[in-house]
């Protein structure tokens, strides 16, 4: 059974060309798994009852300072004219970023046929929903009378009035539903499977029935599975483009308008880069603890963070090809207004981001060209805190430095954020953590029977290695026990 | 239920065929059940509108829906009652204002204004071009009388020593309290001018002949009165007439601020400035003062110097142009090139009667008297300058008047003091102790608008009535009489000083309308009823104006020596908002960014930054703000974050600790504070407010004298400004150019901006989509603001916010950026000297873009463009999501970030423009172009076409004025119809120096500015003449 064990520090076996650590089995697989949802209340690790209080501490600060916020307005955050969006918008782009790893696993790595993503994309796609959960407070506590949040949609009412389709915050409507509607489904559609798994191996007749309900009768037949293939197929099919849509058009609420450091070309891929970059440095950053937590490091190995790694650096590269576009851009623009944005974002009042931003999201992930430091588990956890910092700096830069210090110097000001502004972050943060322990304590974190599915066939294909090297076909040292067909339940 | 079974209805019909159909449609049209289907189309409820008693019923269920419906709405509505008129005045139509004329006092100084009344309620002030005080314009005070009127914090009872008493129990204090004789009795008011009250002070002196009158303003003109008994021996009051003036130099005088007769001066001397492409001649403004003032930044050629060395640049300018009897006097190194240069100027004026000389009001007698014979050397006597009778009652030097007051309060000679209107207590004189000699007063008596802080140490105070509230007269600058006549009855039953005098006089009931009318009775001409009626609709009495005189100069009083300027100076002024500190209680006046300072709700010791390196041994290079490294920002930013270090100045024997501001501009090695502050019974705005500075003012020294010490305390407080950026960092905002050159090639300021953007004479920014052509519609409106006549004098501002129902936020909203004015104006400091920049203002409100950024952004279309070219704010529409504001290059938008509008305390909602919406917490909001004007105008015009039989309507030219139009004392703000080529605002759009700010933003803003055109001469040109 799990237990709670440090981290680890000292280097650990890379497993090669696979992903799996030797020795796993289909068994070992289903009960290290899928014992943790079907742990006893009283035998909740303290761990987590520890990681979980806190969380639910910070979403009540939450709830307090979404309360105060409708009480009073948005006059308690520091935003000011000339900069009217703040904190609220930052976090905003900063949680849907951090969504997009999840979208990109499950999604995209699915087309491509990518095996490793397996242990990984149930956690990430439960991080996407969780932090699209969070993001979605933002567009509607920070209007002046969110009460009124449902003018931006196209319902037929009384005052024969369309919301306005050329603005931007209009489009973000769409992207967002429908962001959180299909990661929805494809999440809950891949968990099917291992509620049949979860519902058979429950022995409280109450938890049988409640993951019986959500496996919506699933007894693994092959029509079953094919179905599901397909769904799953849709699915991908129907994300992928989201990958890209969703963090191009909120960069629209800033390319489309006019401002200096707004109204930048390459911002859509850009985005779309960061957030694959701010993902993945949160997949990390909660996946590493938790896998050793409950003793993972089979599943989720040392070549699953190197890979994740390798993303990170990647698209981090993206990045800061889109901040060398940004200098480039104002300093070939020849117009005083973007030339002064780059002199702003140097030597003005909030050049500390900027600076902060440069190191953190271009200089601090330089390591990680290395095998050693990718496959380092402290290294992997600083950097991906410092990319996390990073990517909330850069989305303060855009848009807080921007919009401080536009074309009429006589409206120059600064923002301040409030203890109001600071709390609503922190109170997301909480929600995103209530969830995710909710989340690791009642459903299986790692998707079991793809798991397995990969077992076998990384089986077949050592199998195959080996008797294409020892001539001809009877393969030693295999433990054929293990049957080769899918197994929804034991 | 009677419904009918819909369902049994039409199962029947499906059965029926053919003829059998119509048959059973027949039968069942007979049948209750469907006769009952018919009426209730609308099932259930509808048809009881038929039925009287119970359409009583659903109205009732309407009106409880409606409350509750009120309930469930997120605003904060609270419920009242409202009751129709029984018997409706003769002249009022609901919705419909009234206006009429009468006048608003500053200092005992008329304005005339119109005052539109809605429904009762006078809401707005309007100038009275009638009037020569206003001639079509105001100061912030006449705007900000509104918000005074209504304020909360306004006196609303008779109190004995802070207890609550009766008018009658005081009339019979007062009347115990009365000499035999007069003997002991004392009357202290502030500068008159009514002729009234002056007749019936004389009643009462020559009932109690033993009575002495007094008169007492902080803010006075003893210096004036001084100057002109030293010159000619006798009390004259001098008028300029600005229209005749080419060449205008003034003496540390700031004759474009609020004053007798700022609003004629400043419209007068603006006619000469603003120029066309076609202008022949345009006048010349040299200034010199300590302070930087609105008139230090409309000249051509300023120089700073200390105010204690104006009079020795006065003498040494005297005695270039050969004024005999002066004596010799040096002036610094730096003012001798300008003193030579204007005195060259002078001489070439000489004879012609078209130059000015003015002397300040804070400048000692001798000043005066030496500009007093200049202007006579000159030839500008008749001319420019007109001498006339003195407009006031009874000139007087009002600094000794209040220190015989004391020392005969503080010998105990006073047995009974009656005070009207006034504050002395809290502005008297520091060293005369005022309030301590009041103490030695057995019975004092205070007739004020507030209970202020003479009011809470004296025995008796009684409630006074708002100008609006009472029937007086007062005289404008030139000694005009207007009647002041009430528009509304007294809200707290205050009384008027005319009517505290007849008590005096033993009447304590008389009706004030009867004061004034038998007054005039005496003096109008012709049938009194006509003639007073006549008076009332003009707000002015023909031939009232004070008659000129010649009085003659005497050489003796030329020869006084200046006083030696002290090392460091400190310098007294009149708060550009608060005045002497009577309005502080006033919100309006109180966030109103001071005009050049920028500074709201707090006063501050104001210096260059030079003296500030100095005095505080800060480590920056003064080197640096001269010689064009101003633009170093690195340099200034660091250099502004000293603003707010608080430092105390020791001044002839007491101390003060004020934290300091920085201006640009300010002559080195002084300090200017300004009055007003530090007031501890003002009322809940007011109170506290910045630090009093009254108490080191003494009486022989008002305006200026040296200081003893200046120490830096170490701490630091927070002051708040609107504007922090000093430079417009090299871009085309703000357009200058020079008369000369202007009139070679009025092109020639766009040419010099776009070649140096461009490389071209002209810009083209084309754009993607066709534009809208407005011409086609019946007007498209638009705006000029002329950057030549703009002084920075903040009536625009004050009336925008009066019109537009704006609240105010306090200054921690304002500190985090949350103004909510419409119309603002920019401060930029320009050129290569920071110790004597050039300092433009620009009022920026919504420019009315026809792209409009903010509208392609807003996701509900809560602000969009009308047919005639406006850019609007539907506010019921607006969920907040600041975008727009976001994306406005102008940064005029300004959204309610809290709840700011006070829709709670009972008396602000008289107050209110009823055809403006007030926002709630959550709207942005911006300048729509009093669309509510425009909007009226259009339905007057329409209804006339309608009346006239006509298809088409007309709106005419003089139709629409916008409030800050209207307001605006220099009319630098032109608004009108570009559809209409007659239009003034057409016009000015069609000259060469016409241009949008930021055009290549291709915003194409219907608000245009005309760029300023300075008139310089050659020999002074040091600073660049175009910046951009």
């Amino acid at each position: 059974m799990a237990q709670a064990q440090s981290i680890r520090t000292q280097s650990q076996p890379d497993t090669g060309d696979t992903y799996l650590l030797p020795g796993e089995t289909y068994t070992s697989i289903t009960s290290v798994i899928g014992d943790v949802p079907l742990t006893p209340p009283m035998k909740t690790p303290k761990g987590w009852i520890f990681g979980f209080a806190i969380s639910f501490a910070l979403l009540m600060v939450f709830l307090v300072s979404v309360s105060w916020l409708l009480i009073r307005g948005v006059g308690i955050w520091g935003i000011n004219i000339p900069v009217g969006w703040g904190m609220d918008i930052i976090n905003f782009v900063w949680w849907i970023g951090i969504g997009h790893a999840g979208t990109l696993i499950s999604a995209i790595l699915l087309l491509l046929n990518q095996g490793w993503r397996n242990s990984i994309n149930r956690f990430a796609e439960a991080m996407t929903l969780f932090a699209v959960a969070c993001a979605g407070q933002y567009p509607i506590l920070h209007l002046g009378r969110p009460w009124l949040f449902y003018w931006l949609t196209p319902y037929p009412n009384t005052h024969g009035l369309w919301p306005n389709f050329r603005s931007a915050l209009d489009w973000d409507v769409f992207a967002i539903s429908t962001y959180a509607t299909v990661s929805l489904l494809f999440w809950i559609v891949g968990l099917i499977p291992d509620f049949a798994t979860l519902r058979d191996r429950a022995t409280n007749p109450l938890v049988k029935r409640i993951y019986g309900v959500a496996a919506l009768g699933w007894r693994g037949s092959a029509r079953h599975w094919h179905r599901y293939e397909m769904a799953s197929l849709l699915l991908a099919g129907l994300s992928t483009p989201l990958v890209v849509s969703v963090h191009s058009t909120i960069s629209y609420d800033f390319a489309i308008s006019q401002i200096p450091g707004w109204q930048v070309t390459v911002f859509p891929p850009y985005f779309v880069a960061g957030a694959v970059f701010a993902g993945f440095a949160m997949v990390l950053l909660l996946m590493i603890p938790v896998r050793t937590f409950y003793g993972f490091e089979s599943y989720i190995t040392i070549r699953h963070l190197d890979v994740m790694a390798k993303v990170m650096l990647a698209t981090g590269m993206i990045v800061v090809y889109g901040y060398f576009m940004e200098v480039f851009g104002s300093l070939y623009s020849s117009s005083k207004y973007e030339q002064y944005l780059l002199y702003n974002r140097l030597y003005g009042p909030s050049a500390w981001a900027y600076y902060g931003l440069l190191f953190c999201n271009a200089v601090a992930i330089q390591p990680l060209w290395f095998r050693r430091v990718r496959q380092n588990i402290p290294a992997l956890m600083i950097i991906s805190t410092i990319v996390s910092v990073g990517m909330w700096l850069e989305r303060y830069v855009i848009i807080v430095i921007s919009l401080e210090r536009e074309f009429l110097p006589s409206s120059w000001d600064r923002y301040i954020p409030t203890v109001w502004d600071w709390s609503l972050y922190l109170g997301t943060i909480g929600l995103f953590f209530t969830l995710t322990f909710l989340f690791i304590r009642v459903l299986p974190m790692i998707n079991i029977f793809e798991i397995r599915m990969y077992l076998h066939q990384e089986t077949e294909r050592a199998h195959r290695r080996e008797a294409a090297l020892h001539g001809h076909g009877h393969g030693h040292g295999h433990d054929h026990d293990h049957g080769h067909a899918h197994a929804s339940a034991d | 239920m009677l419904n009918p079974d819909l369902d049994a209805v039409r199962a029947q019909l499906r059965n029926a065929r053919g003829p059998q159909l119509w048959r059973s449609l027949d039968q069942m049209a007979d049948t209750p059940a469907f006769r009952e289907l018919v009426e209730r189309e609308f099932p259930q409820g509808a048809s009881e509108l038929n039925d009287p008693i119970s359409r009583r019923t659903f109205l009732k269920l309407m009106g409880a829906s409606l409350a509750l419906a009120g309930v469930t709405g997120c605003t904060y509505m609270p419920r009242e009652k409202i009751a129709p008129f029984i018997n409706q005045p003769l002249d009022r139509v609901p919705g419909v204002p009234l206006y009429y004329a009468t006048s608003v006092l500053l200092n005992g100084y008329a304005t005339g204004v119109l005052v539109r009344s809605n429904d009762g309620r006078p809401t707005k002030i309007e100038p009275n071009v009638n009037h020569p005080g206003s001639s079509g314009g105001t100061d912030i005070y006449a705007q900000a009388e509104i918000l005074r009127l209504y304020d909360p914090d306004r006196s609303t009872q008779v109190l004995n020593k802070g207890e609550v008493a009766t008018w009658d129990a005081c009339f019979e204090a007062l009347t115990a309290a009365l000499p035999a004789g007069g003997a002991g009795l004392r009357l202290l008011t502030t500068t008159v001018t009514s002729p009234t009250l002056a007749d019936q002070i004389a009643q009462v002196l020559a009932a109690y002949p033993q009575a002495r009158w007094y008169q007492y303003d902080p803010i006075n003109r003893d210096n004036v009165y001084e100057g002109a008994r030293l010159a000619f021996g006798e009390d004259v009051t001098t008028r300029y007439d600005f229209s005749k003036a080419h060449l205008v130099v003034s003496l540390d005088a700031d004759f474009l601020a609020p004053g007798p007769g700022f609003a004629a001066y400043a419209r007068t001397f603006m006619d000469g400035r603003r120029v066309r492409h076609d202008t022949e001649e345009m006048n010349r403004l040299y200034v010199v003062e300590a302070s930087p003032s609105n008139t230090g930044i409309s000249a051509d050629h300023r120089l700073p110097l200390k105010a204690g060395l104006v009079a020795a640049f006065t003498q040494a300018l005297a005695s270039k142009l050969g004024i005999p009897g002066v004596s010799a006097a040096e002036v610094p190194e730096a003012a001798k090139h300008f003193l030579e240069v204007l005195a060259e100027e002078l001489e070439a004026h000489k004879g012609k009667g078209n130059s000015l000389l003015i002397a300040g009001d804070q400048q000692p007698p001798l000043v005066h008297a030496l500009v007093h014979a200049i202007n006579a050397e000159l030839g500008n006597v008749g001319s420019t300058v007109i001498y006339t009778d003195p407009v006031e009652a009874r000139p007087a030097n009002q600094t000794s008047e209040i220190s015989s007051l004391v020392n005969e309060m503080a010998a105990g000679q006073v047995q009974t003091l009656v005070m009207i209107g006034g504050n002395p207590v809290y502005n008297a004189p520091g060293d005369l102790r005022f309030a301590d000699a009041l103490a030695k007063v057995p019975f004092s008596f205070h007739l004020n608008y507030y209970v202020d802080e003479t009011s809470a140490a004296v025995t008796w105070h009684i409630p006074a009535a708002h100008s609006l509230e009472s029937w007086s007269d007062a005289r404008a600058f030139d000694g005009t009489a207007g009647i002041i006549q009430p528009l509304i009855e007294p809200i707290f039953g205050g009384k008027t000083s005319h009517e505290l005098l007849a008590a005096l006089l033993g009447q304590p009931s008389v009706d004030p309308l009867d004061i004034v009318q038998t007054y005039w009775q005496g003096q109008l001409a012709g049938d009194f009823a006509s003639a007073w009626q006549a008076a009332l609709a003009n707000g002015v009495i023909p031939d009232t104006a004070a008659a000129t005189r010649t009085p003659t100069l005497s050489e003796a009083g030329l020869n006084g020596s200046a006083a030696a300027a002290g090392e460091i100076e400190l310098v007294f002024r009149p708060d550009p908002s608060i005045w002497d500190g009577s309005y502080a209680n006033n919100a309006w006046l109180m966030e109103v960014p001071r005009p050049l300072t920028k500074l709201v709700w707090d006063n501050a010791a104001i210096m260059s930054p030079r003296t500030a390196i100095k005095l505080l041994n800060l480590p920056f290079d003064p080197n640096q703000l001269v010689g064009g490294k101003v633009e170093s920002e690195h340099y200034l930013e660091k250099l502004i974050e000293i603003n707010g270090k608080v430092v105390r100045i020791e001044y002839r024997g007491g101390k003060m600790e004020l934290p300091l501001w920085l201006l640009p501009g300010h002559v080195e090695d002084s300090i200017t504070v300004h009055l007003g502050y530090g007031r501890s019974k003002a009322g809940t705005v007011g109170t506290g407010v910045g630090v009093n500075v009254y108490p080191l003012r003494t009486s022989d020294a008002p305006w200026f004298g040296t200081i003893d010490a200046v120490a830096d305390t170490g701490s630091t407080y927070q002051l708040v400004s609107t504007q922090d950026h000093w430079t417009m960092e090299q871009r085309d905002l703000y357009r200058v150019g020079n008369f000369e050159e202007f009139k070679h090639d009025p092109e020639y300021i766009s040419k010099e901006v776009y070649q140096h953007e461009f490389g071209t004479d002209e810009a083209h920014f084309e754009r993607m989509q066709p534009g809208v052509d407005y011409s086609t519609h019946n007007n498209s409106w638009g705006m000029t603001i002329n950057l030549t006549a703009c002084i920075g004098c903040n009536s625009c501002v004050v009336a925008c916010q009066a019109e537009n129902n704006i609240p105010v936020v306090g200054k921690t909203q304002v500190g985090v950026g949350r103004e909510m004015h419409w119309l603002r104006i920019d401060r930029y400091f320009a050129g290569s000297d920071l110790d004597n920049p050039d300092t433009y203002m620009m009022p920026m409100a919504c420019v009315q873009c026809e792209n409009a950024p903010c509208e392609l952004v807003c996701p509900v279309a809560a602000t969009v463009h009308d047919y005639e070219g406006l850019n609007n704010m539907v506010y019921n529409r607006c969920v907040g999501t600041k975008y727009c504001s976001n994306n406005c290059p102008y940064k005029v938008r300004r959204f309610n970030f809290l709840q700011y509008s006070d829709t709670v305390t009972p008396i602000l909602k008289l107050s209110r423009n009823p055809d403006v919406t007030l926002r709630n917490r959550g709207m942005m909001e911006k300048c729509t172009y009093c669309v509510q004007r425009i909007s009226g105008a259009r339905i007057e015009a329409k209804k006339a076409a309608v009346a006239a039989g006509e298809d088409t309507y007309t709106i005419t030219d003089d139709a629409i004025v916008m409030a800050c139009e209207a307001a605006c004392p220099t009319e630098a703000i032109v608004f009108g119809d570009l559809n209409n080529k007659d239009s003034r605002v057409a016009s000015w759009k069609s000259e060469p120096h016409n241009y949008g700010i930021l055009g290549e933003l291709n915003t194409l803003p219907r608000t245009t500015y005309i760029a300023r055109i300075r008139n310089p001469v050659e020999a002074l040109s040091v600073h660049d003449t175009a910046e951009h």
